[in-house]
Formats: structure tokens, sequence, C-alpha cells
């Protein structure tokens, strides 16, 4: 039983009167509580095909399959609520809403599944805790440095204990050893909770600590890895 | 985190642009308030005039509105004695009125014949008490004195004459009319009718009774008497008063309602051309006419008042009997109005105008949040919200300044003439105490700051995901 599944996905871009494509005939299953990496050079289609997987676009063709939903039979709002519930995000630029703090950002997802207040309290000190701001919990974003803030980026795409989390390049626009250090939390939470992850990177060292990866050039997987086996049943 | 805390802390942000947006908000608000204070206070001031003068309503003969004006002789109401003491008892009725007096109108000719001028005028019977009394009526507190008839106190033969009735019978100097420049012609015309016509000397005399003591502001008042025939009487003219108003102060002669009745009906039962009513407050009119119309009626079945079935009256209320009050009220009331949308629309671009930066601003932000599941109808209510909480704002803060403002106006000691006014009134402001008129204007500009917030957020929520998220 795979977290994803892909078949014949396909996806253009007009520009103009111009079509480009941007993935042809993806066929892909991504397994559950793995560390998966998009790899490719610039262009290839990492960030297009995480969007689709991530269900914040949608293909011209083919089937996609996530937590075992045909998301691609969903209304927009249906959608949503599939995304709030299932699917968490960390952004390159960390996205953090600037006008809530650290804690309210954490809370945000919460609220939006209807999550009661009390809950909502523990959860996100947890989730403090686990990415090591628990003194920040006041601070607004633009009060922390870029690593506290892709922590807290962390701990929201976690707060709603989603079955996949979307990663676009999360390490891009942090130094080396912040990025590093980033790098290890994500993949102990991920081993942790039990987590499905799905980055893209040209960071070897994020293609070095992946259970799978998926290579992309010119919008086509020309090869896959499994470098861990499937966990015991 | 609640919507409008979310809205707030938005709006925050960009303190300057909010705050340039409240400001166009406040000024439009307070502008509202104030002209629409000031034409309230027009139309308070107009309406107190008009029911100090004449009452709420007045009870006439069936047509004399409309015929019977130049015939107070075929449209008298000869009961009136009975009538007015059917409605001062009547239980509905009593509590509500302050004033019930009669009043008798007629055309005539006032002559100073002594100078050999004359001239058509409109006379006016009035019982001085009554008169005074209604004078005391000021239900929306207006800082004006009643005035006091000039009637008051005088002889039977006394008459109040227009500083115009006054400049063509000569009499300015007489009763002191400052700017009153004596006509060229006048001379002329003088040597040519030197003394009164010897039947309508003798008639005064007649009727007054004692001829030969002729004061120098004496006038003869001629009029048809209820059989057609001509009859007159002779009046001392104790003031000339401007009345505001030129065709009024050319033709107004006020006298004694007995006089009146005298020149009209002579040795027979007097009558009047108008009972006047006047209320405790104009709200009660509805119910006053309902009541009127119901003793018009006729005795209801086992009903112990009288009724006044029977009698041919009708009611008519004083924007009827004064139509200048509808058109004065009516043109402030579309003055405002234009003012008002005018203001709107003004409102309506600003803060469409701020909210459609906010929207580009944030673009990322708006993709984040749809991607961390918010529904689309979310986004737009996030920025409908930051809409309607600018309106708020603004005209809350509106409203406390227009207060202020009104403040100052009403203790700066400014007055203005009303139309159909001799003296200035004070310039007051009625924002306090007019809180239909806040919560209309506030609830307006609400709703506009809200609906042109709608579009912006509509488009908000529009955006396509990633495009919004590769939005630079
Ligand atoms: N909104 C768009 N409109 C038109 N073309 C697009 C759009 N987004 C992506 N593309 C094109 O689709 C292709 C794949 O783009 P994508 O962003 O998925 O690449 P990527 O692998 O994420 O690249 P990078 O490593 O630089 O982020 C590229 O050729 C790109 O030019
Ligand atoms: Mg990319």
């Amino acid at each position: 039983m795979s977290s994803v599944s892909l078949q014949q996905l396909s996806k253009h871009y007009r520009l103009g009167s111009v079509d480009v494509p941007a993935l042809s005939g993806i066929d892909l299953d991504i397994r559950p509580e793995r560390f998966t990496v998009l790899s490719g050079p610039s262009g290839s289609g990492k960030t297009t095909l995480l969007n689709l997987i991530g269900c914040i676009d949608r293909p011209d063709s083919g089937t996609l399959t996530v937590a075992g939903v045909n998301v691609l039979a969903l209304k927009d709002d249906a959608l949503a609520d599939f995304r709030a519930r299932h699917i968490g995000f960390i952004f390159q630029n960390f996205n953090l809403i600037p006008v809530l703090t650290a804690f309210e950002n954490i809370e945000y997802p919460l609220q939006l599944t209807g999550v009661a207040a009390a809950e909502r309290k523990r959860r996100v000190n947890e989730l403090l805790a686990a990415v090591g701001l628990a003194d920040r919990a006041k601070n607004l974003p633009g009060q922390l440095s870029g690593g506290q803030r892709q922590r807290v980026a962390i701990a929201r795409a976690l707060a709603t204990n989603p079955a996949l989390v979307m990663a676009d390049e999360p390490t891009a626009n942090l130094d080396s050893h912040t990025g590093a250090a980033i790098l290890e939390l994500m993949r102990n939470l991920q081993r942790e909770r039990r987590m499905s992850f799905v980055f893209s990177s040209h960071d070897p060292n994020v293609l070095a600590m992946a259970d799978d990866a998926v290579f992309i050039r010119d919008g086509r997987i020309t090869a896959t890895e499994q470098r861990t086996p499937e966990p015991a049943a | 985190m609640n919507a409008f805390s979310l809205a707030l802390r938005n709006l925050l942000r960009n303190r300057r642009r909010s705050l340039t947006t409240l400001l166009a908000m406040l000024i439009g608000v307070s502008a509202i308030l104030l002209f629409g204070g000031y034409s309230r206070n027009i139309d308070l001031g107009l309406e107190t005039g008009f029911v100090r003068g004449s009452g709420h309503l007045q009870l006439q003969h069936r047509d004399y509105f409309l015929y019977g004006t130049g015939n107070p002789a075929a449209y008298g109401i000869a009961d009136y004695a009975r009538i007015i003491d059917v409605l001062e008892r009547d239980p509905v009725l009593a509590p509500m009125l302050t004033v019930v007096t009669p009043r008798l109108s007629l055309g005539g000719i006032a002559g100073n014949f002594t100078a050999g001028v004359s001239r058509t005028v409109f006379g006016e019977g009035v019982d001085v008490a009554g008169q005074n009394a209604l004078q005391q009526w000021n239900d929306y507190g207006f800082p004006v004195a009643a005035q006091t008839s000039p009637l008051t106190g005088s002889a039977p033969d006394a008459a109040v004459i227009g500083t115009g009735v006054a400049r063509v019978l000569q009499l300015c100097e007489a009763l002191q009319v400052k700017n009153c420049p004596a006509a060229q012609a006048t001379a002329h015309d003088a040597a040519l009718g030197a003394a009164a016509p010897d039947d309508i000397a003798a008639l005064s005399a007649q009727e007054a009774g004692q001829a030969g003591t002729q004061s120098p502001t004496r006038i003869e008042l001629l009029a048809a008497n209820a059989h057609g025939a001509p009859n007159v009487a002779g009046l001392t003219v104790i003031k000339a008063e401007a009345m505001g108003v030129k065709e009024l102060d050319d033709m107004a002669v006020t006298l004694h309602l007995r006089q009146a009745q005298q020149l009209v009906y002579g040795q027979d039962a007097p009558k009047v051309t108008a009972i006047v009513l006047q209320l405790r407050h104009s709200s009660q009119m509805p119910a006053a006419k309902a009541r009127l119309a119901e003793l018009l009626a006729g005795p209801q079945a086992g009903a112990k008042t009288p009724a006044l079935g029977g009698t041919p009256l009708e009611v008519h209320d004083f924007a009827t009997l004064n139509p200048q009050y509808g058109q004065i009220t009516g043109m402030f009331a579309a003055i405002l109005g234009f003012i008002a949308i005018l203001i709107g629309g003004i409102v309506l671009f600003t803060v469409s105008n701020t909210m459609s930066m906010a929207v580009v601003e944030r673009t990322v932000e708006i993709g984040t949040l749809r991607a961390l599941g918010l529904r689309r109808g979310g986004i737009r209510r996030l920025f409908v919200c930051e809409g309607l909480l600018l309106g708020a704002l603004g005209a809350a803060l509106g409203v406390l300044v227009a207060l202020g403002l009104a403040w100052v106006i009403n203790h700066s000691g400014l007055t203005w003439l009303p139309p159909g006014n001799v003296d200035p009134v004070p310039l007051t402001v009625r924002v306090w105490g007019e809180p239909a008129m806040i919560l209309k204007t506030a609830i307006g500009l609400m709703l506009v700051a809200a609906l042109s917030a709608w579009w912006p957020a509509r488009r908000a929520a529009r955006l396509a995901i990633v495009d919004a998220l590769r939005h630079v």
C-alpha cells in the first residue's frame, strides 16, 4: 500500500500560445513512512510534481491517489479540507504568516481542522519543544532567524499529524550549517512520527539521507532508488 | 485567532495606508453627519416655526382650503365654540393637545384715507391668548424665546400690519418703521383723492360709533360682509412688523378676532375660518388625525362624548398648509443624498484601492493559507473582514469627530436667518440626539467598506495557489 500513487500524470504550462510540457507520463508510487527525495536539474519539473502531489495544482491528465483518496475527483473546497487534514507543507521561504506569533502559526492548521483550544495548546507546545523553540512561542516571525523560522514552519506542517509532508527545497535559503541541522530535525521527526516526507532538492546531503530517491529530467522519471527495505508489516 | 483580531493585525501592518484610508472615511462620515445635523436643524426649525405660527392641524370648512380663502362668509365654521369644546373634552385628543384656538381669515382693502392711499390686504383675526399660547411650543429645544403677540393687551380695534402695508399706506413715520423710503408718485395721487369717500367714512363711523377721535395710525379695513355688501372697520395700527416674506409683508393685517368677526358677520352669529390645533409632539399628528376623522364621522353607538358628525369640516396638517415646508426639507434631503452618494463613492474607491494593494502585497500569504487548507471563502472572509473593520473604525472615529465639531459649532455663537424669518436664530447642528442618523451613516459606511473590499477579496480568493506561491 503506497501513500501516493501516480499514473500517467502529465502537466503542461501554456505561455501565450506555446505549450511548455513540464511533466509527461509520470508513473510513481511513494511508499508510506519514508523520506522520499525528488532530485533533478533546475527546470526538470520537481516543483511541478510536488505541487501535484500536494494537491495545490491539478494535472492535465492521469490519475493521482493520495492516502487512498482519488483527489482529482474532489471539488475545490473538499480539496482544501483534504489538504488541511492530510498534507503538511514546508516552503523554501518558510512562508510564515507575519502577523501571527510562532505559537499562532503552528496553531493555525489546527484551527482550520476544528481542534478544540485546549488540545491545540497542548499540541503546539509539544511541537514547539520538539523543534527546540519552547521559549519562542510569543515571537513574531520577524523576530526569528531563518533557521528558527523554518523550525516553526516544520512544526506547523506537522501540527495536524498529516499523512504526507511536502517540502520544496526547504534548506535552499539556509546556510549549510543551519540547513544540515534542519535536515537532521526533519529526518528525526519523520522517523519518530512515522510520516511520509516528500522533498525536492539539489542538495547531495538531502539525497544522502533519503530512504527513496526519484530522479527527474525534462519532466520524466529517469530512475528510482529504494535504499531501505519495506518496513516490517 | 478570530477573523477580526487577525484583520486588525493586518491593518496595523501597514499603518500609514490604513490611517489614510481611515482619514478619508472619517472626513466623509463627519461631513455627512454635520450636514445631516445642519439640515435636520433646519427641518426642525421650520417645523417649530410653522407649528408656533399655525399649529399642527387646522380644522377648516370642507373646500375652504381649495376654494374658500377669499370668501370667509361662505366657508365659515358657525358653531366653532361647541366644536372647540368637544375637542378639548375629548378623552383621546385632550392629552395630546396644547392649544386649540380659532382664527378668521379675510380679504379686503385697507385704506389710509387721510393720505388718500389704499391697498388690498389679507386680514387675520386672531385670539391673542391662543396666539401667545401657540408660541410656547418648543419640542425640539431651540434656544429661541417665544414671541409675544404685539396685540397682547391692546384695544379691541388694534391691528398689526406688515411693513409693506405701512409703506404703501404712508404710516412709516407714525409707526417708526426703518428703511422705508417714501414713494415719489404718491404726491399726485394724494391730491386726487384727499379724503375718504363720505359713504365709507360714514360706514366706518357708524361701526366704530365714535367718529372724530382720529389717531394718526388709523386705517379703514373694507371687506364684503356675509350678505355680500361692503362693510368697513376702523382700526388703530399699533405696530408694523416685518414678516420675512415680501408677499406677506405687503399684505398682512392682524386684528382681534372679535373685530374681524364684526366686520364680516356684523350682528349675525360669529364664525371662524379655521380652528388651530397644536399638539405636544409632532409625532402625535397621525393619532390626532385619526381621532378627528372618527369624531367627524359621527357619534359611535353607545359613545358618551358628543361627536362632530355632520359638520362639514376637514383636517389639514402644517405641511399641507405651508407647502414651502415640504419644498425646503425636500431640497435639503436631496442635497444630503447627493453628498452621501458622492462620499460613498469616494469611500468605495479608497477602500477598494487599499484592499487591492493589500491583496497584491499578500499574494504569497494567500497562496500559503490556501495550501494549508483554507477554503476560497476563508480568503474572501479575511479581506471582507478587514474592509468591514476599516469601515467600523472609520465610522466610529467619524461619529466622534462629528460630535466634537458639532459641539464646537453649537457653542461658537454663529447665527443664521432661516427663510421667512425676520430675526437671526442660533446656528446649530443636531448630531447628538439623532441616533437614527448616526446609526444609518455608520452602517452605510460599513456596508460600503465591506462592499468595496468584496471585489479585491474575490480576486484574492480566485488566485491559483501555485501562481500565488510563486509571486515575488
Ligand atoms: N507557471 C509556469 N508557467 C510556465 N511555465 C512554467 C511554470 N512553472 C514551471 N514552468 C516550467 O515548467 C518546467 C518545470 O518547472 P519546475 O518549476 O517544476 O522545475 P524545478 O525542477 O522545480 O526547477 P528548480 O530546481 O529550478 O526549482 C520548467 O521548464 C519551467 O520553465
Ligand atoms: Mg523548483
